[in-house]
């Protein structure tokens, strides 16, 4: 179990290899279909928001407002990543991202992206909205939630030890290309 | 709140924060089967964590609470039409109460009213039996698993799949491997061979109503059944495709007749957040006993 820390160096990422389990800790930043389309088409992150060394998770997490004005947040699983596809190698790129969390894997640009640039695909546990939610400490802030709506905004989340395991590294390797590629060789052998 | 929606919001309740005993069992099974020390293992305790969290804390076990699907079994004589509104009542209900998430989205306009009504939400099954007996089933499909449904038609050229038992075998298999990563597993299955495109995925999904360890008493699908799950679990696929034994907790096959000019298979796959439970009502609407 590797402790990966926001922000995070590019010399971390490039450590990192597939199958490496990691627990991460900081700050991340929720984005899905409609932070990402915005953002590839050359929309600017709102002040205050930077993704330099930052975590980008594709979540649409389910928040509850407390009378104090503040949200706790009582579902965060991942949400499926591969929509993202045509705009994540560009994001990378562009706002310095360092590690994208999600579900279900991505694409070769994205992995080219990852190489390119020194970042990871981190998969969390599909499903297990519970425990990612107590890795939850904190909701710091959340933005666009007027335009995009609650689940598409972005939330500036605070978190502690929150579980997901290296399935695309830095260095051109992808686990799904892999577990792909060695399921369908068992199977012709098994037709 | 009338007994009958009480006892309807709590079987949404229970539906959704707790897994049903057999589902349990294969998953702590298939926690003993994988490797120490593999990611494999780690999803799988995650998951277990995960699943004991959501009991205690009363919480949805996964926020997708999918599609809300009733199957009920009515004497002869049962008031449908009533038996409905109050259903689509209690779901209203239980999306207030957070035990379901706002999870309902007019497919052309886009909006989530939040109340999970609409049309064809929730999907209601009746069947009318012999018996006196008033048996409500309630399965939530979550959506990511419902994307990796496939529906072949044979011969399945690429496959090399033909219209017999081996063809069906093959693109079932193809099925497992195209799901991989996707969906959420180790999955289930549930198959249907025949009907048509409508009938074949609804049949498909009713197997989601049988339990885990049962055996098809036809003898033939009992065969396949068994094949496609000891196969899927030797592809190395694995919990959310991170590579490992469990692939698969469970293989459910009917057939339905079919046109001469049509061979569908059609699949559905269930993730591991395997959302099942039922009850039975007595004649004042309680909860009389737990079905799973
Ligand atoms: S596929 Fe199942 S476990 Fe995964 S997010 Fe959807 S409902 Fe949840």
């Amino acid at each position: 179990m590797l402790q990966l820390t926001t922000p995070i160096s590019e010399a971390a990422i490039r450590s990192l290899k597939v199958g490496d389990e990691v627990l991460i800790s900081g700050v991340v930043f929720t984005g899905r279909d409609a932070v990402h389309k915005y953002l590839h088409e050359g929309g600017a992150l709102p002040p205050g928001v930077s993704l330099q060394g930052g975590i980008i998770y594709h979540c649409g997490p389910v928040m509850m407002k407390q009378p104090d004005g503040t949200y706790q947040c009582t579902a965060a699983g991942p949400t499926t990543s591969i929509r993202e596809e045509p705009y994540q190698g560009q994001i990378i790129h562009d706002f310095g991202v360092r590690a994208v969390i999600g579900k279900g894997g991505m694409g070769d640009r994205t992995a080219e992206a990852c190489k390119d640039d020194g970042c990871v695909y981190l998969h969390a546990i599909g499903g297990a909205a519970q425990v990612l939610a107590e890795c939850v400490k904190k909701v710091r802030n959340v933005y666009f939630a007027e335009e995009f709506g609650s689940p598409e905004a972005i939330w500036e989340l605070e978190v502690a030890d929150f579980p997901a395991v290296v399935t695309i590294d830095a260095h051109g390797h992808s686990l799904h290309r892999e577990i792909m590629a060695a399921s369908k060789a068992e199977l012709e052998k098994r037709l | 709140m009338s007994v009958l929606l009480e006892s309807l919001v709590e079987l949404i309740r229970r539906t959704s924060a707790e897994l049903p005993d057999d589902v349990n069992a294969a998953l702590v099974r298939s926690l003993e089967t994988e490797k120490k020390g593999t990611i494999a293992e780690s999803a799988l305790k995650i998951i277990e964590r995960n699943i004991e969290l959501a009991k205690r804390k009363s919480q949805p076990i996964c926020q997708d609470t999918g599609s809300v699907i009733f199957y009920v079994e009515c004497p002869v004589g049962t008031d449908q039409i009533t038996f409905e509104e109050t259903a689509r009542e209690a779901v209203k209900e239980a999306t207030k109460k957070g035990f379901l998430r706002q999870n309902s989205v007019d497919s052309i306009t886009g909006k989530n009213d939040g109340t999970n009504l609409g049309p064809g939400a929730p999907a209601m099954h009746f069947h009318q039996h012999r018996s006196s007996e008033l048996a409500v089933r309630l399965v939530l499909k979550g959506g990511g698993c419902e994307n990796v449904g496939a529906q072949y038609s044979l011969p399945a050229e690429k496959l090399h799949a033909n219209r017999d038992v081996d063809g069906c075998r093959k693109v079932i298999l193809d099925a497992v491997l195209q799901a991989q990563g996707k969906g959420c597993g180790p999955g289930i299955l549930g198959i249907c061979i025949g009907g048509d495109r409508a009938t074949g995925y609804e049949f498909s999904k009713q197997q989601f109503l049988r339990l885990l360890d049962d055996r098809n008493p036809d003898p033939q699908l009992d065969a396949l059944e068994q094949d496609i799950f000891k196969t899927a679990n030797e592809l190395g696929i694995g919990p959310m495709g991170f590579g490992g034994k469990t692939t698969l907790l469970g293989v459910k096959i009917c057939a339905a007749n079919r046109v001469p000019a049509s061979y569908f298979v059609s699949i559905s796959y269930m993730c591991w957040a395997y959302r099942r439970q039922g009850v039975v009502l007595n004649a004042n609407s309680e909860i009389e006993k737990w079905l799973y």
